[in-house]
């Protein structure tokens, strides 16, 4: 069974001016135990959206999304909640640290929502991502390649099985973009997480053996493009 | 990479964000304690000043059954008899005195003449069975600091209570000349219009009592009877004492005589008789139910005062509501990072609510500094003005349910901007959509 099996899932938005728009159409997608997957996708292609289901932020208005054998979309927002704080990490492209939280704190509270608060593998992770001389710092006291290392660090805090990464790199330089993806990899290899990673980046994108075309799954994005 | 998995802790996660969110909004924070904290010290000051100072008025043993004074108000009577306020009601004859002196119903009867003061403090004028014979408290005698003694009743001759004593510097051995009154002018002093030829020597100082009897000038009765300008009805024919010459008994007149009882059954045998029967004098007895009635008929003022008081809390839970709810709109992105990374609605939300209580809790705690403060004041305030002391540290039981009743305010309060926090929408506060 794969750790993640999407069927026929459907997310529309209503437009300011009455008429309902469809973001999401993914017939079938899936994602293996410790897969690296990534998605190329444009910006307003609906792959935060598409993300965001998966994370169980948002309710489908269609389909069924089943993690780790649980189908989410059956299940209430409490229980989504507490299947993303313990199953699922998640990367944002703006980092999405807590600002008056010290690294160490960013971490452990992540932790404290999941599966409890464990503070040798908090600090091992931050050691890991190279914040071992930051554990105190508050993000704004931190580089953005700084900040995006803790973000990842956070992500894997309770031993997820899925990490999602929305253009994690899409703030950073070169030099911080390719350190904080291959740390995020690597976590995810260590730890047997599949990853499944958005980005617009060919850069990125060309390290994956497993990158696929958002558009080529989501048929709301291909009848967007048709229309455009 | 190994790990032991702790217990979940959403208790500590509640606790973090709290914590956190206070130290970043630290100055508006402190103001809402402050404000919390003087509601809650407000509320506690007034139920035990209301508490304390009647039962110092209406419980503590002053050392008399009752007053006998001029037809008129009991209070009236009470009030400037044993407390040493208010005007005297009127006077009645020596003749009265003497025959309640030789009733062997009446255990003790002191007589008390009024109608002087020394820098506003009031001059007694009574005998020396005062020194002798009162008992009050604990039957506790009056007792004379260093080596002060009673005064002479055929000398001018002056004992203080120890509250004079420390007030106007007067000390043993100091000389003063009474002012003619109630109440003392800025203007008056010893050698102004308002000041008596008669010159009194100090002969003794009370320990303090904390009782209004701490107030007094006491002088012979003598004395205010041959004041300089002092005019005697007794009988009610004037006359006018001359020095050297005895004054007739029929010619002195009293402000009120303190009576102690040989038997608990004779107050109510005089009250028949004085107040029932007769239309000349007014016997106040007993005085505690005086001075509960006068409460009681005062009680309003405290229910205004408490209601006041109650006012200055839902303001302060208006405060901490105002203060919490409108942090909520600049936190919206951290509910939504805070959601995103596996925390529950619930856990927003009583964040939130742990948040106002948590303000008000410390609230609660700073209101024992502001109760503390305003009971010092207020108990200063009612010692100066009546020699009463109350007794400021007395456990009210007030201060065992407002404190936890301001922070189940405060909970009450963090409720609204907890449900707005709670209806956050994560998708839409954490990242732009793409």
């Amino acid at each position: 069974m794969p750790l993640l099996e999407i069927t026929d899932l459907t997310k529309h938005y209503r437009t300011p001016d009455g008429a309902t728009s469809t973001v999401v159409d993914v017939p079938a997608f899936s994602l293996e135990t410790a897969e690296q997957c990534a998605l190329r996708g444009e910006s307003g292609s609906g792959k935060t959206t598409f993300l965001n289901l998966i994370a169980g932020i948002l309710a489908p208005d269609g389909g069924r999304i089943t993690i780790v054998g649980e189908d989410i979309t059956a299940q209430g927002e409490s229980n989504r909640d507490r299947l993303r704080a313990t199953h699922i990490g998640y990367v944002f492209q703006t980092f999405n640290l807590l600002q008056g939280y010290t690294a160490l704190e960013n971490v452990e509270l992540a932790m404290m929502l999941g599966r409890g608060i464990d503070h040798a593998f908090s600090r091992k992770l931050l050691e890991h991502v190279g914040m071992s001389q930051r554990l105190h710092y508050r993000p704004a006291q931190l580089s953005v390649g700084q900040q995006q290392r803790v973000a990842v660090a956070r992500a894997m805090a309770n031993h997820p099985q899925l990490v999602l990464a929305d253009e994690p790199t899409g703030n950073l330089d070169a030099a911080n973009a390719q350190t904080s993806l291959a740390l995020l990899r690597e976590l995810c290899e260590t730890n047997n997480a599949a990853l499944l990673l958005v980005s617009h980046d060919p850069a990125v994108l060309a390290q994956f053996d497993d990158s696929r075309d958002f558009a080529e799954i989501n048929r709301a994005a291909v009848s967007k493009e048709a229309t455009a | 990479m190994t790990t032991a998995i702790a217990h979940p802790s959403r208790a500590l996660a509640v606790a973090l964000i709290v914590r956190r969110s206070l130290r970043r909004h630290a100055f508006a924070t402190a103001v809402t304690i402050l404000a919390a904290g003087l509601a809650s010290g407000l509320v506690m000051a007034v139920f035990a000043i209301q508490s304390q100072s009647q039962r110092a008025f209406t419980g503590g043993n002053v050392g008399f059954d009752a007053v006998l004074g001029a037809r008129g108000s009991k209070l009236q009577l009470v009030l400037n008899s044993v407390f040493h306020l208010d005007e005297s009601p009127g006077n009645i004859p020596w003749s009265v005195y003497a025959r309640l002196k030789a009733d062997p119903r009446i255990r003790l009867a002191i007589p008390y003449a009024v109608g002087d003061n020394y820098r506003g403090y009031r001059i007694v004028g009574t005998t020396p069975d005062l020194f002798d014979r009162y008992r009050y408290g604990n039957d506790r005698s009056l007792a004379f600091a260093g080596k002060g003694r009673a005064f002479d009743p055929d000398l001018r001759e002056a004992v203080i209570g120890s509250f004079v004593a420390e007030r106007t510097g007067l000390r043993y051995g100091d000389h003063f000349h009474p002012s003619h009154g109630i109440s003392f002018d800025d203007a008056d002093d010893d050698e102004g219009h308002h000041a008596h030829n008669e010159e009194y020597v100090v002969v003794g100082v009370l320990e303090p009592t904390n009782s209004p009897i701490d107030r007094v000038v006491w002088i012979p009765i003598e004395g205010v009877f041959r004041m300089g300008g002092h005019v005697l009805r007794g009988e009610g024919q004037v006359f006018v004492p001359k020095h050297g010459e005895t004054i007739p008994d029929e010619h002195k007149e009293l402000s009120a005589i303190m009576l102690k009882f040989a038997a608990p059954t004779v107050g109510a045998d005089l009250d028949n008789v004085i107040n029932k029967e007769g239309k000349e004098f007014t016997l106040a007895w007993p005085i505690a139910a005086v001075m509960t009635g006068f409460f009681e008929k005062f009680g309003w003022i405290t229910r205004v005062l408490l209601l006041v008081a109650y006012l200055v809390v839902a303001v302060s839970a208006c405060a901490i509501l105002a203060a919490v709810y409108n942090t909520i709109n600049e936190r919206r992105r951290e509910f939504a990072i805070l959601r995103a990374i596996g925390a529950r609605k619930s856990i927003v939300f009583s964040a939130i609510v742990v948040e106002s209580a948590t303000i008000a809790a410390f609230g609660a705690v700073l209101g024992f500094v502001f109760y503390s403060a305003i009971v010092i004041v207020a108990a200063s305030i009612i010692r100066t003005q009546t020699g009463v002391v109350i007794d400021a540290w007395a456990f009210h039981p007030a201060l065992a349910y407002v404190p936890p009743g301001m922070i189940a305010l405060g909970a009450l309060a963090g409720v609204v901007p907890a449900v707005k926090a709670y209806a956050t929408d994560v998708a839409a506060n954490l990242n732009p959509h793409s």
